[in-house]
């Protein structure tokens, strides 16, 4: 058996079901209880604790043993469910997560935790004190008490029969023996081979084995049945109490057709019947009855319990066909994928060029059917590495619960567009600064609740988490309903540390960017966001390296939101090329509103001044030939480029328009990345080096150059 | 016949030829496993199909030697000894132990 898979396996499978243990807590915490949300948390634990035993990972098993207990008694409603209990047992979670991480990467959990994790088992130790007599009686119910007796001379019969492709997933039936050989004493073990075919059909890598074993150990089944929690699927299992007869049992097993005991697995894992009245109705069933009808006539189960299970077999069914849609798939290779393609890309434009230089029609429409088949490529290969935001959004559903509580404030998390698509690289990145952000929010945004009491808001504060597309780019929305930044002391703060000076005029959203300097934003009390942590200027350092924007609007009476736009991909772009002099240059498409022709009479109309009249709008501009400081021979005519970013709008002149094109976006070397203005290069069809410009640095110089000239005129 | 390679999962299929190829070619067939460093469920699969044709063919299967990783994997299933139990066809089944017993001599 090849552990250290199967151990990753275990990982990532106890992973997801702290995920959903989170989620479920959470909704605990927030007082929506629920008997099907209960069982689920507590099938998750019984799940992690089970697997955990099989890699004799005891530090799991003892905590998470604790926590099923309590949540057992939840189930039976023997302990009621509170917010503070769904608290303790989010912190439970927490070290459940701790000691999964510690077994993965096969280290101690840090002293630390350990006793973090020796306190939480203490805590819910009192809540199991209170209940532990009551509780073995009430498990004995159901005439099932034999069942449940420990004695030291416990005799336990387990078979197995292992599925064929036992040893294809990676698992070792030998490995299950000697487990069971931790929990007790194997006292006799019988392999069973009888269905293994003639040698020359026999595949040696198909599992024909089963056992027989003979146990002694002072236990409870659920512990034995844990030790096969791994194979569930791929092994059946039937384990026969201590108190039942051989006779009986072996009887049984012989009889014991595939079809009926999956249905009865269900009934018992429910918790709906018990092992032991399953095995009693089943040692009476006679051929044409269904074991359900059985059950029903014997009263064990009422009939919408059995229609309960049947659904719930329905439902695996279902989301096994669901699953199967999806593959894992390492990261890097995509990226490998996606540089191919952006290659093909390359190399396409290179074909359209030179048939078209050739002039060779049919050479041309092949180029032309090529290139929209590389484009329909490029676009399906970037949408594998779009994942919706939602997931990263979620995470905060725990954050804004763990620090409201640490605050003392009422704050709810409000989440919308959820569905919002951006690459992988980019969610990843993006959860530190809006962990950041929300932090912030909830901190310095959202009053204490007596004060939003006395200016009559409600006591509950909002964080908004909000995502969408707009014009190329994603738009992720941190708001709250708080009393906003104060533009005087930001102002006066910015003013103290020489950052502006008192006469000038700035805009509101300028004074609200000063946040974001360095330094700035641990001024304390007076930013009115300071950081813990990173810092704002971090916060935008980040996105910045996102190629992305940050914006803050903030009103006293509706609180405020910083609003981050980011580019949808990093690798590829549809561009807009644009030749001024000989240089060739590449706009994103995306960002290009209109072309417009800068006539000889428009520019004298201009009198040197860099703005036109489009449409009865001022539309400040930028000289390209200027601004990149080319002499080249002017071009026969100057065409105006519209640009449009985050709501401004700029013009940029230049000779030539030459089309769309794709454009692979490659970094600029290290001693180019501060040139402003420019955001990378690209090669084109012809082997020519294109930069491409970076409209919002732009658009910002511009708008900088129109404050000075008016600033300068005044 | 001397095995070298481990016997697992991964050396099965490869191994299983060679396995018949003895078990139908020699009036006493013999393994030793002094040299398998790691065995598995499939390893020991291999052993019980052994046995089987072994058997089929009136003869008695031997194995000569075992390594440490041999003899810990059949300590496991060993125990049963055929007392305790009995397959269908009322034959106890017990070659692991049949197998450590006469390694040890």
């Amino acid at each position: 058996m090849n552990l250290d898979a199967a151990l990753e396996t275990y990982v990532v499978e106890s992973q997801e079901l702290l995920t959903q243990m989170e989620e479920s807590l959470l909704a605990f915490a927030q007082g929506s209880v629920d008997a099907e949300t209960i069982n689920a948390v507590f099938r998750a634990a019984h799940t992690i604790k089970g697997s955990a035993g099989l890699f004799g990972l005891d530090g799991i098993v003892g905590f998470t043993h604790t926590v099923e207990s309590v949540l057992d008694q939840v189930r039976d409603n023997t302990i009621p469910m509170s917010a503070e209990l769904a608290t303790l047992l989010l912190h439970c979670r927490d070290h459940m997560g701790h000691l999964v991480d510690a077994a993965a990467s096969g280290e101690e959990i840090d002293p630390e935790r350990a006793a973090e994790g020796a306190q939480w088992q203490g805590k819910l130790g009192k809540y199991l004190g209170k209940e532990v007599e009551t509780a073995t009686g009430k498990i004995g119910g159901e005439g099932a008490v034999a069942a449940f007796t420990k004695s030291a001379t416990d005799y336990w019969h387990i078979s197995l029969r292992f599925g064929v492709d036992v040893f294809r997933n990676g698992m070792d039936p030998l490995s299950f023996i000697r487990y069971l050989s931790t929990i007790g004493d194997i006292v006799a073990v019988i392999h069973y081979a009888h269905d293994m075919p003639p040698a020359d059909e026999m595949d040696p890598e198909s599992c024909y084995l089963g056992f027989e074993i003979g146990l002694r150990a002072a236990t409870d089944k659920a512990t034995i049945e844990s030790a096969f929690e791994f194979v569930r699927e791929d092994c059946r299992v039937s384990i026969v109490e201590p108190s039942s007869k051989v006779s009986d049992y072996l009887a049984l097993i012989k009889e014991l057709p595939d079809e009926e005991i999956r249905l009865g697995d269900i009934l018992v894992r429910c918790g709906a019947l018990t092992q032991h009245e399953l095995d009693a109705a089943i040692s009476l069933q006679t051929r044409p009855k269904l074991l359900g009808e059985i059950l029903i006539d014997q009263k064990a189960v009422l009939q919408p319990v059995i229609q309960a299970a049947l659904d719930k077999q329905k439902q695996v069914k279902e989301s096994k066909g669901h699953e199967s849609r999806f593959i894992r798939l390492d990261a890097e290779k995509l990226d490998i994928l996606i540089n191919r393609i952006g290659e093909l890309v390359i190399a396409g434009a290179g074909i359209s060029l030179s048939a078209k230089r050739a002039g060779a029609v049919e050479l041309l429409e092949a180029a032309a059917t090529l290139a929209t088949l590389v484009e329909d490529v490029r676009d399906s290969a970037l949408q594998l590495r779009m994942v919706p935001i939602g997931a990263t959004f979620n995470r905060f559903q725990r954050v804004v619960h763990d620090v409201s509580a640490e605050l003392g404030k009422d704050i709810a998390l409000s989440i919308s567009g959820a569905d919002t698509e951006m690459d992988k690289t980019m969610v990843d990145r993006i959860g530190d600064p809006l962990m950041h952000l929300i932090r912030n929010a909830m901190d310095h945004g959202i009053e204490p609740t007596a004060a939003r009491v006395a200016q009559g808001k409600s006591a509950k504060g909002t964080v908004r988490l909000n995502a969408y597309h707009d014009a190329g780019s994603i738009v992720i929305e941190v708001g709250d309903d708080g009393g906003g930044l104060k533009r005087e002391r930001i102002m006066a703060k910015a003013i103290e540390r020489g950052l502006v000076t008192a006469d000038q005029k700035l805009s509101d959203s300028e004074v609200y960017d000063i946040i974001f300097e360095p330094g700035f934003s641990t001024a304390a009390q007076i930013s009115n966001l300071s950081g813990r942590g990173v810092g704002m200027d971090v916060v935008k350092r980040s996105i910045t390296d996102l190629r992305g924007t940050v914006e803050v609007e903030s009103s006293e009476a509706a609180g405020t939101t910083i609003r981050i736009r980011l580019p949808l991909t990093l690798a590829i772009i549809d561009g807009f090329l644009v030749g001024v002099g000989k240089s060739v240059f590449v706009v994103p498409l995306d960002m290009v509103e209109e072309c417009i022709e800068l006539t000889p009479a428009s520019r004298e109309e201009t009198k040197g001044r860099d703005f036109v009249n489009l449409r009865g709008k001022v539309l400040p501009f930028i000289q390209a030939r200027k601004l990149f400081g080319i002499d080249d021979v002017r071009g026969r005519r100057e065409n105006i480029l519209v640009v449009r970013y985050a709501g401004q709008r700029a013009g940029l002149v230049v000779d030539e328009l030459m089309g769309e094109a794709q454009t692979v976006i490659k970094p600029l070397g290290k001693l180019f990345q501060a040139v402003k203005g420019i955001g990378g290069s690209t090669i084109l069809g012809d082997g020519r080096v294109a930069l491409i410009l970076d409209v919002p640095g732009l658009l910002q110089h511009v708008h900088r150059e129109a404050i000075d000239g008016v600033l300068k005129a005044a | 016949m001397l095995i070298e390679q481990n016997m697992t999962i991964y050396t099965a299929a490869e191994l299983k030829p060679l396995i018949l190829a003895e078990v139908r070619g020699s009036e006493s067939p013999e393994f030793d496993l002094a040299a398998v460093s790691e065995i598995d469920s499939a390893g020991i699969q291999l052993l019980v199909l052994a046995r089987r044709e072994a058997r089929s063919a009136g003869r008695m299967l031997k194995i000569v030697g075992v390594s440490p990783a041999v003899s810990e994997s059949l300590s496991f299933i060993s125990l049963a000894a055929g007392t305790h139990m009995r397959r269908e066809d009322g034959a106890p089944d017990r070659i692991a132990a049949q197998g450590n017993g006469e390694a040890r001599t």
